[in-house]
Protein backbone atom coordinates (compact mmCIF):
# COMPACT_ATOMS: atom_id res chain seq x y z
CA UNK A 1 0.00 0.00 0.00
CA UNK A 2 2.58 2.51 0.96
CA UNK A 3 4.67 1.59 -1.75
CA UNK A 4 1.73 2.15 -4.29
CA UNK A 5 1.34 5.73 -2.18
CA UNK A 6 5.02 6.50 -3.34
CA UNK A 7 4.71 5.35 -6.67
CA UNK A 8 1.27 8.09 -7.14
CA UNK A 9 3.25 10.69 -5.39
CA UNK A 10 6.79 10.29 -7.59
CA UNK A 11 4.48 10.34 -10.28
CA UNK A 12 2.79 13.65 -9.26
CA UNK A 13 6.11 15.49 -8.84
CA UNK A 14 7.38 14.51 -12.51
CA UNK A 15 4.41 15.40 -14.17
CA UNK A 16 3.96 18.79 -11.94
CA UNK A 17 7.93 19.35 -13.20
CA UNK A 18 7.14 18.52 -16.50
CA UNK A 19 4.13 21.01 -17.01
CA UNK A 20 6.36 23.48 -15.22
CA UNK A 21 9.64 23.02 -17.24
CA UNK A 22 7.23 23.14 -20.43
CA UNK A 23 5.37 26.38 -19.27
CA UNK A 24 9.30 27.45 -19.43
CA UNK A 25 9.84 26.50 -22.44
CA UNK A 26 6.83 27.49 -24.52
CA UNK A 27 6.07 30.72 -22.89
CA UNK A 28 8.27 32.94 -25.07
CA UNK A 29 6.59 31.02 -27.92
CA UNK A 30 3.05 32.33 -26.86
CA UNK A 31 4.30 35.92 -25.77
CA UNK A 32 5.69 36.37 -29.26
CA UNK A 33 2.46 35.45 -30.42
CA UNK A 34 0.06 37.37 -29.02
CA UNK A 35 2.37 40.68 -29.08
CA UNK A 36 2.49 40.15 -32.82
CA UNK A 37 -0.87 40.71 -32.82
CA UNK A 38 -1.24 43.75 -30.18
CA UNK A 39 -0.55 47.54 -31.14
CA UNK A 40 2.75 48.58 -30.00
CA UNK A 41 1.22 50.74 -26.78
CA UNK A 42 -0.22 47.79 -25.63
CA UNK A 43 2.64 45.64 -25.70
CA UNK A 44 4.17 48.50 -22.91
CA UNK A 45 0.69 48.59 -21.30
CA UNK A 46 0.96 45.54 -19.17
CA UNK A 47 -2.76 45.32 -19.58
CA UNK A 48 -3.99 41.97 -20.52
CA UNK A 49 -2.37 39.08 -21.90
CA UNK A 50 -4.38 38.43 -24.46
CA UNK A 51 -4.45 41.26 -27.15
CA UNK A 52 -7.53 43.84 -26.39
CA UNK A 53 -7.43 44.97 -29.86
CA UNK A 54 -5.73 42.30 -32.59
CA UNK A 55 -4.82 44.00 -35.31
CA UNK A 56 -2.86 42.30 -38.05
CA UNK A 57 -1.38 45.80 -38.77
CA UNK A 58 2.44 44.38 -37.51
CA UNK A 59 2.52 41.98 -40.40
CA UNK A 60 0.92 44.08 -42.98
CA UNK A 61 3.81 46.80 -42.55
CA UNK A 62 6.45 44.30 -42.24
CA UNK A 63 6.01 43.23 -45.93
CA UNK A 64 4.97 46.67 -47.18
CA UNK A 65 7.16 48.90 -45.18
CA UNK A 66 10.08 46.62 -45.22
CA UNK A 67 9.80 44.49 -47.87
CA UNK A 68 10.11 41.17 -45.60
CA UNK A 69 8.44 38.91 -48.74
CA UNK A 70 11.78 40.24 -49.99
CA UNK A 71 14.14 38.98 -46.77
CA UNK A 72 12.10 36.07 -46.92
CA UNK A 73 12.99 34.76 -49.90
CA UNK A 74 16.72 35.83 -49.63
CA UNK A 75 17.06 33.45 -46.38
CA UNK A 76 15.16 30.47 -48.03
CA UNK A 77 17.64 30.59 -51.40
CA UNK A 78 20.32 30.90 -49.53
CA UNK A 79 19.40 27.95 -46.91
CA UNK A 80 18.05 25.73 -49.73
CA UNK A 81 21.39 26.51 -51.93
CA UNK A 82 23.63 26.17 -49.11
CA UNK A 83 22.31 22.97 -47.28
CA UNK A 84 21.34 21.09 -51.40
CA UNK A 85 25.52 21.99 -52.07
CA UNK A 86 27.00 21.11 -48.67
CA UNK A 87 24.94 17.80 -48.00
CA UNK A 88 25.96 16.65 -51.90
CA UNK A 89 29.57 17.40 -50.78
CA UNK A 90 29.39 15.80 -47.48
CA UNK A 91 27.93 12.33 -48.62
CA UNK A 92 30.73 12.40 -51.41
CA UNK A 93 33.27 13.02 -49.04
CA UNK A 94 32.25 10.64 -46.01
CA UNK A 95 31.60 8.02 -48.92
CA UNK A 96 35.28 7.95 -49.50
CA UNK A 97 36.62 7.99 -46.05
CA UNK A 98 33.95 5.04 -44.86
CA UNK A 99 34.67 2.66 -48.07
CA UNK A 100 37.95 3.23 -49.67
CA UNK A 101 41.37 2.81 -49.17
CA UNK A 102 43.60 5.44 -50.35
CA UNK A 103 47.16 6.73 -49.23
CA UNK A 104 46.67 9.29 -46.66
CA UNK A 105 43.12 8.04 -45.92
CA UNK A 106 44.28 8.66 -41.58
CA UNK A 107 45.90 11.79 -41.89
CA UNK A 108 43.24 13.80 -44.19
CA UNK A 109 41.06 12.20 -41.76
CA UNK A 110 42.72 13.49 -38.72
CA UNK A 111 43.33 17.10 -40.42
CA UNK A 112 39.05 16.93 -40.96
CA UNK A 113 38.72 16.64 -37.41
CA UNK A 114 41.15 19.35 -36.08
CA UNK A 115 39.37 21.49 -38.48
CA UNK A 116 36.55 21.67 -36.28
CA UNK A 117 38.07 23.13 -33.46
CA UNK A 118 38.40 26.51 -35.45
CA UNK A 119 36.12 28.70 -34.19
CA UNK A 120 34.37 30.40 -36.74
CA UNK A 121 35.29 33.43 -34.64
CA UNK A 122 39.06 33.20 -35.57
CA UNK A 123 38.07 33.55 -39.38
CA UNK A 124 35.80 36.29 -39.05
CA UNK A 125 38.40 39.04 -39.74
CA UNK A 126 40.65 37.47 -42.37
CA UNK A 127 37.51 35.98 -44.22
CA UNK A 128 36.43 39.06 -44.39
CA UNK A 129 38.55 40.63 -46.14
CA UNK A 130 39.32 37.74 -48.53
CA UNK A 131 35.56 38.24 -49.23
CA UNK A 132 35.83 41.84 -49.81
CA UNK A 133 38.82 42.64 -51.59
CA UNK A 134 39.76 39.28 -52.93
CA UNK A 135 36.71 37.38 -54.43
CA UNK A 136 33.91 41.15 -54.20
CA UNK A 137 31.37 38.58 -52.70
CA UNK A 138 29.52 41.57 -50.27
CA UNK A 139 25.91 41.98 -50.55
CA UNK A 140 25.90 38.74 -52.51
CA UNK A 141 24.49 35.03 -51.27
CA UNK A 142 27.98 33.73 -52.24
CA UNK A 143 30.16 34.05 -48.98
CA UNK A 144 27.14 32.29 -46.77
CA UNK A 145 27.14 28.82 -49.39
CA UNK A 146 30.53 28.26 -50.80
CA UNK A 147 33.37 28.43 -47.72
CA UNK A 148 31.25 25.81 -45.69
CA UNK A 149 29.87 24.15 -48.56
CA UNK A 150 31.96 20.54 -47.31
CA UNK A 151 31.93 21.29 -43.90
CA UNK A 152 33.93 18.94 -41.46
CA UNK A 153 31.09 17.65 -39.50
CA UNK A 154 28.92 16.89 -42.22
CA UNK A 155 31.55 14.52 -43.92
CA UNK A 156 31.80 13.11 -40.28
CA UNK A 157 28.22 12.48 -39.57
CA UNK A 158 28.15 10.74 -43.36
CA UNK A 159 31.37 8.94 -42.84
CA UNK A 160 29.75 7.34 -39.86
CA UNK A 161 26.61 6.37 -41.32
CA UNK A 162 27.86 4.95 -44.59
CA UNK A 163 30.24 2.53 -42.65
CA UNK A 164 27.19 0.40 -42.81
CA UNK A 165 26.67 0.36 -46.57
CA UNK A 166 27.16 -3.44 -47.43
CA UNK A 167 30.36 -3.63 -49.66
CA UNK A 168 28.65 -6.64 -51.66
CA UNK A 169 25.80 -4.46 -53.10
CA UNK A 170 28.94 -1.75 -54.31
CA UNK A 171 31.37 -4.65 -55.42
CA UNK A 172 28.16 -5.67 -57.42
CA UNK A 173 27.68 -2.48 -59.04
CA UNK A 174 31.70 -2.69 -59.84
CA UNK A 175 31.04 -6.03 -61.32
CA UNK A 176 28.04 -4.87 -63.58
CA UNK A 177 30.80 -1.98 -64.73
CA UNK A 178 28.89 0.82 -62.87
CA UNK A 179 31.45 3.74 -62.82
CA UNK A 180 32.23 4.82 -59.33
CA UNK A 181 30.54 8.30 -59.58
CA UNK A 182 27.62 6.41 -61.11
CA UNK A 183 27.57 4.10 -57.71
CA UNK A 184 27.69 6.95 -55.69
CA UNK A 185 24.14 8.66 -57.52
CA UNK A 186 22.58 5.24 -58.20
CA UNK A 187 23.39 3.12 -55.15
CA UNK A 188 25.31 4.70 -52.32
CA UNK A 189 22.75 8.41 -52.17
CA UNK A 190 19.51 6.23 -52.07
CA UNK A 191 20.89 3.96 -49.18
CA UNK A 192 21.89 6.80 -47.42
CA UNK A 193 18.98 9.15 -47.83
CA UNK A 194 17.68 9.29 -43.99
CA UNK A 195 21.15 10.38 -42.89
CA UNK A 196 21.16 12.76 -45.95
CA UNK A 197 17.89 14.03 -44.65
CA UNK A 198 19.38 14.46 -41.23
CA UNK A 199 22.12 16.40 -42.35
CA UNK A 200 20.01 18.63 -44.91
CA UNK A 201 17.71 19.57 -41.63
CA UNK A 202 20.83 20.53 -39.51
CA UNK A 203 22.04 22.60 -42.37
CA UNK A 204 19.48 24.21 -43.31
CA UNK A 205 18.53 25.18 -39.99
CA UNK A 206 21.87 26.61 -39.22
CA UNK A 207 21.40 28.68 -42.64
CA UNK A 208 17.77 29.79 -41.50
CA UNK A 209 19.06 31.32 -38.25
CA UNK A 210 22.42 32.64 -38.75
CA UNK A 211 23.17 35.43 -37.52
CA UNK A 212 27.15 36.81 -37.24
CA UNK A 213 28.63 36.05 -40.59
CA UNK A 214 25.42 37.58 -43.05
CA UNK A 215 25.53 40.36 -40.21
CA UNK A 216 29.00 40.92 -41.82
CA UNK A 217 28.61 40.15 -45.44
CA UNK A 218 25.19 41.32 -45.92
CA UNK A 219 25.54 44.96 -45.85
CA UNK A 220 22.32 46.18 -48.21
CA UNK A 221 18.99 46.02 -46.85
CA UNK A 222 17.54 44.53 -49.94
CA UNK A 223 20.29 41.47 -49.58
CA UNK A 224 19.18 40.84 -45.55
CA UNK A 225 18.20 37.46 -44.08
CA UNK A 226 15.47 37.29 -41.86
CA UNK A 227 17.36 37.36 -39.02
CA UNK A 228 18.84 40.65 -40.13
CA UNK A 229 15.90 42.23 -41.04
CA UNK A 230 14.90 41.68 -37.23
CA UNK A 231 18.14 43.27 -36.15
CA UNK A 232 17.78 46.17 -38.56
CA UNK A 233 14.07 47.01 -36.73
CA UNK A 234 16.29 47.51 -33.71
CA UNK A 235 16.37 51.23 -32.77
CA UNK A 236 17.71 53.97 -29.92
CA UNK A 237 15.94 53.04 -26.39
CA UNK A 238 12.65 52.79 -26.44
CA UNK A 239 12.53 53.02 -30.36
CA UNK A 240 12.72 49.60 -31.36
CA UNK A 241 9.84 48.18 -33.12
CA UNK A 242 9.12 45.16 -30.78
CA UNK A 243 5.35 45.06 -32.67
CA UNK A 244 6.87 44.48 -35.98
CA UNK A 245 10.00 42.37 -34.66
CA UNK A 246 7.59 39.92 -32.94
CA UNK A 247 5.47 39.45 -35.76
CA UNK A 248 8.72 39.26 -38.04
CA UNK A 249 9.75 36.28 -34.78
CA UNK A 250 6.58 34.49 -35.47
CA UNK A 251 7.38 34.55 -39.21
CA UNK A 252 10.84 33.41 -39.02
CA UNK A 253 10.19 30.26 -36.23
CA UNK A 254 6.93 29.03 -38.32
CA UNK A 255 8.91 27.04 -41.18
CA UNK A 256 11.61 25.84 -38.51
CA UNK A 257 8.56 24.36 -36.42
CA UNK A 258 6.82 22.82 -39.24
CA UNK A 259 10.17 21.12 -40.26
CA UNK A 260 10.36 20.37 -36.78
CA UNK A 261 6.76 18.41 -36.39
CA UNK A 262 7.46 16.91 -39.50
CA UNK A 263 10.76 15.55 -39.61
CA UNK A 264 11.48 15.64 -35.82
CA UNK A 265 12.75 12.07 -36.28
CA UNK A 266 15.58 12.81 -38.56
CA UNK A 267 16.74 16.02 -36.43
CA UNK A 268 17.05 13.40 -33.38
CA UNK A 269 19.09 11.14 -35.12
CA UNK A 270 21.51 13.99 -36.57
CA UNK A 271 22.22 15.71 -33.29
CA UNK A 272 22.57 12.06 -31.36
CA UNK A 273 24.81 11.04 -33.95
CA UNK A 274 28.43 10.94 -32.69
CA UNK A 275 27.62 11.73 -29.07
CA UNK A 276 27.57 8.49 -27.88
CA UNK A 277 30.65 6.72 -29.36
CA UNK A 278 32.36 10.26 -29.55
CA UNK B 1 54.77 -9.49 -70.65
CA UNK B 2 56.67 -6.24 -69.31
CA UNK B 3 57.78 -5.73 -72.34
CA UNK B 4 54.16 -4.42 -74.16
CA UNK B 5 54.26 -2.67 -71.14
CA UNK B 6 56.69 -0.16 -72.25
CA UNK B 7 57.05 3.59 -71.72
CA UNK B 8 53.78 4.67 -70.96
CA UNK B 9 53.21 1.89 -68.32
CA UNK B 10 56.21 3.35 -66.11
CA UNK B 11 54.42 6.25 -65.09
CA UNK B 12 51.56 4.06 -63.33
CA UNK B 13 54.78 2.82 -60.80
CA UNK B 14 55.40 6.01 -59.64
CA UNK B 15 53.66 7.95 -57.47
CA UNK B 16 51.44 9.60 -59.78
CA UNK B 17 50.27 5.95 -60.51
CA UNK B 18 49.23 5.88 -57.00
CA UNK B 19 46.94 9.08 -57.09
CA UNK B 20 45.53 7.61 -60.75
CA UNK B 21 44.63 4.21 -58.96
CA UNK B 22 43.23 5.76 -55.82
CA UNK B 23 41.44 8.77 -58.15
CA UNK B 24 38.09 8.27 -57.19
CA UNK B 25 38.11 8.20 -53.47
CA UNK B 26 40.94 11.49 -53.85
CA UNK B 27 38.44 13.41 -56.19
CA UNK B 28 35.66 12.74 -53.71
CA UNK B 29 37.48 14.18 -50.58
CA UNK B 30 39.26 16.34 -52.57
CA UNK B 31 35.80 19.48 -52.46
CA UNK B 32 36.82 19.68 -48.71
CA UNK B 33 40.27 19.90 -49.06
CA UNK B 34 40.55 22.68 -51.67
CA UNK B 35 37.77 24.66 -49.28
CA UNK B 36 39.56 24.44 -46.38
CA UNK B 37 43.14 25.19 -48.03
CA UNK B 38 41.06 28.17 -49.36
CA UNK B 39 38.43 29.51 -46.56
CA UNK B 40 40.52 28.14 -43.26
CA UNK B 41 43.87 27.64 -43.75
CA UNK B 42 44.97 30.14 -45.79
CA UNK B 43 42.66 33.10 -43.91
CA UNK B 44 44.66 31.69 -40.60
CA UNK B 45 47.84 32.85 -41.81
CA UNK B 46 46.62 35.98 -43.41
CA UNK B 47 45.36 36.55 -39.92
CA UNK B 48 48.75 36.41 -38.24
CA UNK B 49 50.15 38.55 -40.85
CA UNK B 50 47.54 41.17 -40.49
CA UNK B 51 47.78 41.00 -36.61
CA UNK B 52 51.62 42.32 -37.06
CA UNK B 53 50.15 45.52 -38.68
CA UNK B 54 47.98 48.24 -38.75
CA UNK B 55 45.02 48.48 -41.31
CA UNK B 56 41.82 50.08 -41.32
CA UNK B 57 40.90 47.87 -43.97
CA UNK B 58 41.45 50.22 -46.92
CA UNK B 59 44.86 51.53 -48.40
CA UNK B 60 48.30 50.32 -47.62
CA UNK B 61 48.98 48.18 -44.13
CA UNK B 62 51.44 49.44 -41.80
CA UNK B 63 53.64 46.88 -39.90
CA UNK B 64 53.85 47.87 -36.07
CA UNK B 65 55.78 44.66 -35.31
CA UNK B 66 53.98 43.05 -31.77
CA UNK B 67 52.63 46.46 -30.89
CA UNK B 68 48.85 44.75 -31.52
CA UNK B 69 49.88 42.18 -28.72
CA UNK B 70 51.91 43.94 -26.45
CA UNK B 71 48.28 46.67 -26.79
CA UNK B 72 46.49 43.84 -26.34
CA UNK B 73 47.81 42.06 -23.19
CA UNK B 74 46.80 45.49 -21.37
CA UNK B 75 43.05 45.44 -22.85
CA UNK B 76 41.13 45.34 -20.02
CA UNK B 77 38.34 45.26 -22.39
CA UNK B 78 39.36 42.24 -24.10
CA UNK B 79 40.14 40.08 -20.90
CA UNK B 80 37.37 41.36 -19.53
CA UNK B 81 34.92 39.90 -22.42
CA UNK B 82 36.68 36.31 -21.49
CA UNK B 83 36.08 36.52 -17.77
CA UNK B 84 32.59 37.02 -18.88
CA UNK B 85 32.46 34.16 -21.19
CA UNK B 86 34.22 31.94 -18.50
CA UNK B 87 31.16 33.52 -15.88
CA UNK B 88 28.62 32.47 -18.16
CA UNK B 89 29.72 29.21 -18.45
CA UNK B 90 29.34 28.61 -14.50
CA UNK B 91 26.03 30.51 -14.41
CA UNK B 92 24.13 28.36 -16.81
CA UNK B 93 26.33 25.46 -17.37
CA UNK B 94 26.40 23.41 -14.57
CA UNK B 95 22.72 23.43 -13.83
CA UNK B 96 21.47 22.95 -17.68
CA UNK B 97 23.84 19.71 -17.53
CA UNK B 98 22.06 18.77 -14.50
CA UNK B 99 18.53 19.42 -15.43
CA UNK B 100 19.12 17.69 -18.81
CA UNK B 101 20.48 14.99 -17.09
CA UNK B 102 17.57 14.89 -15.04
CA UNK B 103 14.83 15.43 -17.73
CA UNK B 104 16.30 12.61 -19.78
CA UNK B 105 16.48 10.58 -16.71
CA UNK B 106 12.77 10.65 -16.14
CA UNK B 107 11.84 11.04 -20.36
CA UNK B 108 13.77 7.78 -20.30
CA UNK B 109 11.54 5.98 -17.59
CA UNK B 110 9.29 3.32 -18.10
CA UNK B 111 6.25 5.08 -16.35
CA UNK B 112 5.36 8.20 -18.56
CA UNK B 113 3.30 9.48 -20.65
CA UNK B 114 3.73 11.04 -23.82
CA UNK B 115 6.87 10.86 -23.56
CA UNK B 116 7.72 12.11 -27.38
CA UNK B 117 5.45 15.24 -26.13
CA UNK B 118 7.35 16.32 -23.32
CA UNK B 119 10.80 15.95 -25.53
CA UNK B 120 9.37 17.77 -27.88
CA UNK B 121 8.33 20.42 -26.21
CA UNK B 122 11.64 20.71 -24.28
CA UNK B 123 13.51 20.37 -27.89
CA UNK B 124 11.14 23.46 -29.40
CA UNK B 125 13.76 26.04 -28.30
CA UNK B 126 16.63 24.48 -30.20
CA UNK B 127 14.68 25.49 -33.57
CA UNK B 128 14.40 29.01 -32.68
CA UNK B 129 16.51 31.90 -34.26
CA UNK B 130 17.96 33.38 -31.22
CA UNK B 131 17.56 37.41 -32.64
CA UNK B 132 13.73 36.08 -32.37
CA UNK B 133 14.17 34.78 -29.07
CA UNK B 134 16.71 37.04 -27.59
CA UNK B 135 14.16 40.02 -29.22
CA UNK B 136 11.56 38.43 -26.69
CA UNK B 137 13.51 37.41 -23.90
CA UNK B 138 14.12 41.36 -23.85
CA UNK B 139 10.72 42.41 -24.07
CA UNK B 140 9.46 39.92 -21.25
CA UNK B 141 11.91 40.94 -18.81
CA UNK B 142 11.74 44.54 -19.50
CA UNK B 143 11.89 45.52 -15.84
CA UNK B 144 9.35 48.73 -15.89
CA UNK B 145 6.99 46.87 -18.38
CA UNK B 146 8.27 43.28 -19.24
CA UNK B 147 5.93 40.49 -18.23
CA UNK B 148 8.48 38.66 -16.02
CA UNK B 149 8.06 41.72 -13.34
CA UNK B 150 4.76 41.93 -14.21
CA UNK B 151 4.14 38.20 -12.78
CA UNK B 152 6.58 38.93 -9.85
CA UNK B 153 4.29 42.31 -8.89
CA UNK B 154 1.29 40.01 -8.90
CA UNK B 155 2.98 37.49 -6.51
CA UNK B 156 3.70 40.54 -4.43
CA UNK B 157 7.56 40.40 -5.08
CA UNK B 158 9.86 43.60 -5.69
CA UNK B 159 10.61 43.86 -9.74
CA UNK B 160 14.24 42.80 -10.72
CA UNK B 161 16.93 44.74 -13.07
CA UNK B 162 16.77 41.61 -15.30
CA UNK B 163 18.87 43.64 -18.22
CA UNK B 164 19.75 46.66 -15.86
CA UNK B 165 22.26 45.07 -13.37
CA UNK B 166 25.29 43.89 -14.49
CA UNK B 167 24.76 40.24 -12.71
CA UNK B 168 21.11 40.08 -13.12
CA UNK B 169 22.04 41.31 -16.66
CA UNK B 170 24.23 37.87 -16.86
CA UNK B 171 21.58 35.66 -15.02
CA UNK B 172 19.36 36.49 -17.95
CA UNK B 173 21.64 35.56 -21.01
CA UNK B 174 21.92 32.47 -18.64
CA UNK B 175 18.27 32.20 -18.57
CA UNK B 176 17.81 32.28 -22.80
CA UNK B 177 21.11 29.87 -22.85
CA UNK B 178 19.31 27.39 -20.78
CA UNK B 179 16.09 27.86 -22.79
CA UNK B 180 18.00 27.41 -26.26
CA UNK B 181 20.12 24.68 -25.33
CA UNK B 182 18.53 22.42 -22.67
CA UNK B 183 16.62 20.42 -25.15
CA UNK B 184 19.47 19.56 -27.33
CA UNK B 185 21.66 18.64 -24.17
CA UNK B 186 18.47 16.16 -23.11
CA UNK B 187 18.49 14.67 -26.16
CA UNK B 188 22.13 14.03 -26.28
CA UNK B 189 21.75 12.44 -22.75
CA UNK B 190 19.10 10.25 -23.76
CA UNK B 191 20.70 8.90 -26.50
CA UNK B 192 23.32 8.20 -23.53
CA UNK B 193 20.97 6.44 -21.26
CA UNK B 194 19.82 4.39 -24.40
CA UNK B 195 23.27 2.71 -24.69
CA UNK B 196 22.85 1.88 -20.69
CA UNK B 197 21.56 -1.73 -20.37
CA UNK B 198 18.28 -1.77 -18.53
CA UNK B 199 19.15 -4.70 -16.20
CA UNK B 200 21.97 -2.39 -14.23
CA UNK B 201 19.02 -0.04 -13.12
CA UNK B 202 16.86 -3.13 -12.70
CA UNK B 203 19.12 -4.88 -10.32
CA UNK B 204 19.82 -1.87 -8.15
CA UNK B 205 16.02 -1.22 -7.30
CA UNK B 206 16.26 -5.09 -6.53
CA UNK B 207 18.72 -4.49 -3.95
CA UNK B 208 16.72 -1.77 -2.94
CA UNK B 209 18.18 1.19 -4.10
CA UNK B 210 15.56 4.14 -4.26
CA UNK B 211 15.26 6.77 -7.29
CA UNK B 212 17.84 8.84 -6.50
CA UNK B 213 20.31 6.71 -5.16
CA UNK B 214 19.74 4.93 -8.56
CA UNK B 215 20.29 8.25 -9.85
CA UNK B 216 23.40 9.34 -8.15
CA UNK B 217 25.30 5.83 -8.27
CA UNK B 218 24.17 4.86 -11.06
CA UNK B 219 23.26 6.83 -13.90
CA UNK B 220 25.14 9.94 -13.74
CA UNK B 221 28.70 7.67 -13.32
CA UNK B 222 27.67 5.39 -16.58
CA UNK B 223 26.79 8.32 -18.52
CA UNK B 224 30.02 10.60 -17.54
CA UNK B 225 31.34 9.84 -20.92
CA UNK B 226 28.33 11.43 -22.70
CA UNK B 227 28.09 14.10 -20.14
CA UNK B 228 31.42 15.50 -20.76
CA UNK B 229 31.21 15.19 -24.24
CA UNK B 230 28.11 17.91 -23.68
CA UNK B 231 30.66 20.23 -20.96
CA UNK B 232 33.30 20.12 -23.97
CA UNK B 233 30.26 21.40 -26.54
CA UNK B 234 29.14 23.64 -24.12
CA UNK B 235 32.59 24.84 -23.58
CA UNK B 236 33.05 25.63 -27.07
CA UNK B 237 29.56 27.32 -27.49
CA UNK B 238 29.75 29.57 -24.51
CA UNK B 239 33.48 31.12 -26.27
CA UNK B 240 31.66 31.35 -29.30
CA UNK B 241 28.72 33.11 -27.79
CA UNK B 242 27.34 36.23 -29.73
CA UNK B 243 23.92 36.68 -31.02
CA UNK B 244 22.47 36.03 -27.65
CA UNK B 245 23.96 38.59 -25.66
CA UNK B 246 24.02 40.62 -28.92
CA UNK B 247 20.53 40.56 -29.06
CA UNK B 248 19.09 40.91 -25.10
CA UNK B 249 21.47 43.00 -23.87
CA UNK B 250 24.21 44.60 -25.99
CA UNK B 251 26.94 43.33 -24.11
CA UNK B 252 25.75 45.67 -21.60
CA UNK B 253 25.38 46.95 -18.30
CA UNK B 254 28.83 48.39 -18.12
CA UNK B 255 30.12 45.41 -20.65
CA UNK B 256 29.26 42.82 -18.09
CA UNK B 257 28.04 40.96 -21.04
CA UNK B 258 30.02 41.36 -23.43
CA UNK B 259 31.64 38.30 -24.78
CA UNK B 260 35.00 37.92 -26.84
CA UNK B 261 33.43 37.53 -29.97
CA UNK B 262 31.29 40.88 -29.52
CA UNK B 263 35.02 42.36 -28.88
CA UNK B 264 36.12 41.06 -32.11
CA UNK B 265 32.99 41.98 -34.26
CA UNK B 266 33.17 45.91 -32.93
CA UNK B 267 36.93 45.92 -33.57
CA UNK B 268 36.43 44.77 -36.98
CA UNK B 269 33.17 46.28 -38.10
CA UNK B 270 32.82 49.29 -35.62
CA UNK B 271 36.59 50.39 -35.42
CA UNK B 272 37.46 49.46 -38.41
CA UNK B 273 41.13 47.95 -36.54
CA UNK B 274 41.90 44.87 -38.56
CA UNK B 275 45.22 44.28 -37.34
CA UNK B 276 44.09 44.66 -33.63
CA UNK B 277 41.21 42.39 -34.39
CA UNK B 278 43.15 39.89 -35.96
CA UNK B 279 45.39 39.79 -32.96
CA UNK B 280 42.93 39.25 -31.06
CA UNK B 281 41.20 36.32 -32.39
CA UNK B 282 44.73 34.86 -32.24
CA UNK B 283 44.79 35.28 -28.32
CA UNK B 284 41.15 33.85 -28.35
CA UNK B 285 41.88 31.25 -30.31
CA UNK B 286 44.86 29.69 -28.44
CA UNK B 287 43.02 30.39 -25.26
CA UNK B 288 40.22 28.07 -26.20
CA UNK B 289 43.32 25.07 -26.97
CA UNK B 290 44.84 26.03 -23.98
CA UNK B 291 41.37 25.28 -22.06
CA UNK B 292 40.45 22.34 -24.20
CA UNK B 293 43.74 20.58 -23.44
CA UNK B 294 43.96 21.58 -19.94
CA UNK B 295 39.78 20.05 -19.79
CA UNK B 296 41.21 17.05 -21.57
CA UNK B 297 43.90 16.02 -19.41
CA UNK B 298 42.03 16.53 -16.55
CA UNK B 299 39.31 14.34 -18.00
CA UNK B 300 41.95 11.37 -19.11
CA UNK B 301 43.45 11.65 -16.23
CA UNK B 302 40.50 10.71 -14.05
CA UNK B 303 39.63 7.84 -16.94
CA UNK B 304 42.94 6.37 -15.82
CA UNK B 305 42.70 5.98 -12.22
Amino acid sequence: MTAKHGDLLVKGVTYAALIALSAFMLFPFVWMLVSSFKPFPEIFSGRSFLPLEPTLANYTALFERYDALRKFWNSFYIATTATALSVFLCALGGYAFAKFHFPGRNAMFAILLASMTIPFAVLLVPLFVMMRNTFGWIDTPWPLIIPGAANAFGIFFMRQYMLSVSDDMLDAARIDGASEFGIFVRVVLPTALPGLASLAIIFFMASWNNFLWPLAVLRSEHMHTVPIMLNSLQGPPGRTAFDLLMAGSVLSVLPMLLVFFFLQRYLIAGITAGSVKG
Amino acid sequence: MPATLGVAGTWRRGPLGTIWRHRWPLLFVSPFFILFAVFALYPIFFSLYLSFHEWRGVGAMRPVGFANYTRLFGDRIFWGSMLNAVILFFIYVPLMTFLAVVIATVLHGSFLRLQGLWRAIVFMPHLTSMVAAGFTFRLILDTHSGFANQALAALGASPVPWLDDMWWARISVGLLMIWAWLGYNTIIMLAGLQTIPIEVNEAASVDGANRVQVFFRITVPLLKPVILFAVTLSIIGTFQLFTEPYILTGGGPIRATETPVMQIFSSTFANLRFGYAAAMSYVYFVTIIVLAIVQFKLVTRGDRR
